[in-house]
């Protein structure tokens, strides 16, 4: 991976590359804190159902989130596929509308986040779990066995993110090519500044395509 | 033993084996095809294939002429709209997002925007015109985007004259956009905050003939193909995918409607003012390529029903802001599409030029800053024409996206493929595949 710090664009611009030459591409991350109850629509209503449905319930799930209308149960990753279950059998939440991930280095130990938004048909409800695991040890349950359709969705976040789902039947990358280094979406990956390589055959970054630079 | 592959001579270099496709011996692949026992082999379909929608690759393993494996290949058109929309303003992301599923642009915008607005918490302050306007916008855009996943879908089978009927109408409606945005496709025209400008002058009573005219033109497909033997012979019973089928694959959309689920975002879930039109949800309970077709050809008249709703409530909203009142966030320009096609304010420059330096000062810092979105995450979904399309957006409270993810139908619907299909004849594959309606710019982004 390259270090987008050191990396030199097009026309001679150092650092971040920030074009708006303000306050650049540093990033402040401000971390959610635990939701105080009563949460507020159907979501006092989902926490209580699921704490009857899953005893384990204060040990599984790190922190409940109400935030912009939108219900986020912090799971921890070894639990994840217990919850998943129970949200999927008891609280009818029959769709997973994929699983995506965020890169937050400064998390220490957080790192990667992968994101899944749930569906109830039934309730007509919705719900989002969170679940992290450190850069250093990048494994989280898949959940292809609760709902296949994860399948794709994983697969893509492994490609971009690096963020390993145990139990994928074939976790492979999707859309970059299957020998491609790197996760790219990650925010230690750069935008611009990478070789495209082929086979036997290497085409430089575009800033470094031309003597003018 | 000899490792001798028949599809690919492999040669060693120093950055591993080189695998070549390309340039076999016929001969050779022939007699070793010849040798073997069983009769399966593996045929690439694609990635450049006119029936597979773009650069799809299919890998079929054949005992004959019936499949008894599918793999898609994805990942030929990933641009990487994503990555880059972390290193533009909030409102420069519409330009990317529009060119995912390039089929439906306006949807990509609008679930985009909504997502934004959520996050800055200005949901209940979009003006109401600009709501109407979305929505207008993206029934409009649903049915040129039908009619590319009917026109292609017939001539896929090997029909031709609905393809041209197709595209006839379609490019009414593209035409239609470019009276309103200037352009044809990707427009980026739904911002966050309302709309990039106002409906030119005559706008409505344009949409209302353009209504008039495809209500009666809609027609030629239907015509052809509804109750055609032969179309029916070759939908009819393809590609099925039943409810628990669809649920389990996160399959949203047409093809779960024609599993005979009416779920449907704009009456289930509404956004920008759904609620407040009059319009059915259409079903079908056959699961197969033909009950997805008829959905999609009645969903052309629902769309219609919904366009004419929101033509009269524009007459009644004219004059009325398409942009949200917050000068920090709506851009300072009226702008409106001149003669020659481009947005242009010549007051706006008279001002900022002439008169006043702290509205030169803000533009500037607006438009090349953009403006600051409080941190925390945010989902909204839209009824696409190909299911729930999810924009996923986190911010971190500047002025660019942390994170944006968009949760494609297509990407997801194209999953099944290998439910729908194995098992079945190669033909059918083609069928099958044109249902899901798969946009390879929305799949790979």
């Amino acid at each position: 991976m390259s270090d987008s710090n050191n990396s030199r664009g097009m026309f001679g611009v150092s650092g971040t590359g920030d074009t708006s030459g303000y306050s650049g591409l540093e990033r402040i991350q401000v971390t959610p804190g635990s939701s105080e109850r009563p949460y507020g629509s159907y979501f006092d209503e989902v926490a209580d159902d699921l704490e009857r449905a899953y005893p384990e319930f204060a040990d599984a799930i790190e922190k409940v989130v109400v935030d912009r209308g939108e219900l986020t149960l912090h799971v921890k990753r070894e639990k994840l596929v217990e919850v998943a279950k129970v949200l999927r059998d008891k609280l009818l939440f029959e769709m997973c509308m994929g699983v995506n991930g965020v890169h937050y280095p400064k998390e220490t130990g957080r790192e990667l986040h992968a994101v899944y938004p749930l569906l109830s048909i039934t309730n007509n409800r919705r719900v989002r779990i969170e679940v992290t695991c450190p850069d250093s040890d990048p494994h989280i349950p898949s959940l292809v066995n609760v709902w296949a359709g994860n399948n794709w969705h994983e697969r893509e976040t492994f490609d971009m993110f690096g963020i390993v789902f145990d139990g994928h039947p074939a976790l492979t990358r999707i859309l970059m090519p299957d020998d491609w280094q790197g996760h790219p979406q990650r925010k230690d990956y750069a935008l611009n500044g990478i070789n495209v390589e082929y086979k036997g055959a290497s085409q430089p970054a575009p800033d470094n395509r031309r003597a003018y630079k | 033993m000899t490792t001798f592959d028949p599809y690919a001579s492999s040669r060693e270099t120093t950055e591993g084996t080189v695998y070549s496709v390309t340039g076999g011996d016929w001969n050779e692949l022939i007699s070793e095809i010849g040798s073997q026992k069983d009769e399966k082999i593996v045929v690439n379909m694609g990635p450049q294939h006119p029936s597979t929608h773009g650069v799809l690759r299919l890998v079929l393993e054949l005992e004959g002429e019936t499949v008894s494996e599918i793999r898609c290949g994805i990942g030929y058109l990933h641009t990487g709209i994503e990555k880059n929309i972390e290193f533009r303003t909030w409102t420069q992301a519409t330009t990317f997002v529009t060119r995912m599923d390039y089929l439906a642009p306006i949807f990509n915008e609008t679930a985009y925007c909504l997502a934004v607005e959520k996050l800055l918490g200005i949901t209940d302050q979009i003006p109401e015109r600009a709501s109407v306007i979305r929505v207008m916008m993206m029934e409009l855009n649903r049915i040129s985007s039908h009619m590319v996943a009917l026109g292609t879908g017939a001539l896929e089978l090997g029909a031709m004259a609905p393809m041209f009927n197709a595209f006839r109408e379609r490019e009414k409606v593209l035409s239609t956009f470019e009276k309103i945005t200037g352009l044809r496709m990707n427009m980026a025209y739904v911002r966050p905050g309302g709309v990039q400008q106002d409906l030119p002058t005559g706008t409505v009573q344009h949409v209302r003939e353009l209504v008039k005219d495809l209500r009666i033109h809609l027609k030629d497909n239907s015509d052809l193909l509804v109750g055609n033997t032969i179309w029916m012979k070759r939908t009819e019973g393809i590609g099925y995918l039943d409810l628990a089928g669809c649920t389990t694959l996160g399959i949203t959309g047409p093809i779960l409607r024609s599993a005979g689920l009416p779920w449907d975002l704009r009456k289930t879930q509404p956004y920008c003012g759904y609620e407040n039109y009059d319009f059915d949800v259409v079903t079908a309970d056959t699961a197969d390529v033909y009950g997805r077709f008829l959905v999609r050809v009645n969903e052309l008249e629902q769309s219609l029903r919904i366009i004419e709703q929101a033509c009269d409530k524009l007459d009644k909203l004219e004059g009325q802001p398409v942009m949200v009142a917050d000068k920090k966030i709506a851009w300072p320009a009226q702008l409106a599409v001149g003669a020659d096609g481009m947005g242009n304010s010549l007051n706006h420059i008279r001002e900022i030029m002439g008169t006043s330096m702290e509205s030169l000062i803000h533009h500037f810092k607006l438009v090349t800053e953009g403006f600051r979105v409080p941190a925390g995450q945010a989902y909204a979904a839209v009824e696409s024409p190909r299911g729930e399309l999810g924009a996923y957006a986190v911010s971190d409270g500047g002025t660019r996206p942390y994170r944006v993810h968009f949760r494609e139908p297509s990407f997801n619907n194209l999953q099944s493929t290998s439910a729908m299909s194995e098992g079945s004849m190669v033909a059918d594959i083609i069928g099958a595949v044109a249902s899901i309606d798969p946009v390879m710019g929305g799949v790979d982004r």
